[in-house]
């Protein structure tokens, strides 16, 4: 099913480019979240992906961390590729120690690598585009030597919720009807069965929210035209929104949601995904009647009454 | 073209795989034309400054290989 313009996700990312350094701060925090996890995990991962890579900001948390020597960059856009290149190769001493980094242009749809090519593959705030996240996410674990780590964030459902509802009330006042304004992003339940029909063990899903607070809606709209991630819905409306259905929607945001200081909150929902490709040294669950004990004997030999 | 070739990493050369038919060794590297040429897809990818765009919509289809013009 295609539902997100690809070509237009590219498009975005290519103007985001220049000054996304401006618009990036989600994306470092949630990079530098996605970092720690690796911290937690006593394996090394000597080759690296990252899946989505914009400019290159979490090459930068994941510097000496994870035992990465080499790390691949890859994203849909040139220009983000160009500058996720030019932050690794910068002088010693200003650029992320122990880093060794190649870029490639990619599409998380049709992706370029040979089976079994990295220990890791992380993704930071970019599988919310992808049309066939499934077959992504196979593609993903193809990608991965046996025992290879994914971990990828992405934006959740509950993600801008309250300029959801604002745009839907006030399109439907002004205009009798509404259309998709903000894209359809997946939820924490169906992502788990995702990671395991891609073949993936272990998955874990989580959700965490980040909300942004914003003197009014016109920040919060170039905030996110700043980080390339305005509506690219296939079924969207090719004519411009009214002037009056914009003001409609403003003020409705403000009226529901507004704080006693009068700033306006933008909710970000993150999910993380954490997975490992397949390897016999994983745990798994007995087999079904493979016990050599019954329970109520278990029960009886640990001395319970 | 060929001064503005910057080359490509050996080591991603190993890895990277056409993305149309991703059997490994898809891809041969044309160090003259900077391209990553896929016979078994028919396509071209271009390599940019030492960025390979394995885009499927970018790549050049081969055919028109011989009527290339020299830019």
């Amino acid at each position: 099913m295609t539902i997100f313009d690809r070509d237009l996700v590219r498009r975005r990312r290519e103007r985001a480019a220049t000054r996304f350094h401006e618009y990036d701060f989600l994306f470092r925090e949630v990079g530098e979240r996605l970092a720690d996890r690796l911290d937690d995990v006593t394996r090394t991962f000597p080759r690296a992906l990252d899946l989505g890579c914009h400019t290159g900001v979490l090459a930068e948390a994941l510097a000496g961390r994870g035992g990465i020597r080499e790390l691949v960059q890859c994203d849909l856009s040139l220009a983000m590729t160009r500058r996720a290149v030019a932050m690794t190769q910068r002088a010693e001493g200003e650029r992320p120690p122990g880093l060794a980094s190649v870029a490639v242009v990619a599409d998380e749809e049709w992706l370029p690598f040979a089976p079994g090519s990295f220990d890791l593959i992380v993704s930071n705030l970019s599988l919310h585009w992808v049309n066939d996240l499934p077959g992504a996410l196979v593609q993903a674990r193809n990608a991965l030597k046996p025992d290879g780590l994914f971990i990828a964030t992405l934006f959740g459902g509950g993600t801008l919720s309250e300029l959801r509802t604002a745009l839907m009330d006030a399109e439907d006042a002004e205009e009798g009807g509404w259309s998709p304004r903000v894209s359809p992003f997946p939820v924490t339940g169906d992502l788990g069965h995702l990671l395991q029909r891609a073949g993936f063990a272990l998955p874990v899903v989580d959700a965490d929210r980040i909300t942004v607070s914003y003197p009014d809606t016109i920040r919060l709209m170039t905030d996110l035209r700043g980080m390339g991630e305005t509506n690219a819905v296939l079924e969207r409306r090719r004519v411009p929104t009214r002037r009056a259905t914009l003001a409609a929607a403003a003020a409705r945001y403000a009226e529901r949601f507004a704080g006693t200081d009068g700033r306006l909150p933008a909710t970000f929902e993150i999910l993380t995904l954490t997975a490992w490709s397949p390897h016999e040294s994983q745990p798994k669950p007995a087999k079904p009647g493979s016990a050599g004990m019954s329970l109520a004997e278990a029960l009886s030999s640990q001395g319970c009454p | 073209m060929t001064e503005r070739s910057a080359g490509i990493d050996p080591k991603l050369l190993e890895i990277l795989v056409c993305p149309r038919v991703r059997t490994p060794g898809s891809l041969r590297y044309d160090a003259e034309a900077q391209e990553l040429v896929s016979e078994a897809a028919g396509l071209a990818y271009p390599i940019r400054d030492g960025i390979p765009i394995m885009l499927i919509s970018e790549a050049r289809p081969l055919d028109r290989d011989r009527a290339k013009t020299t830019d």
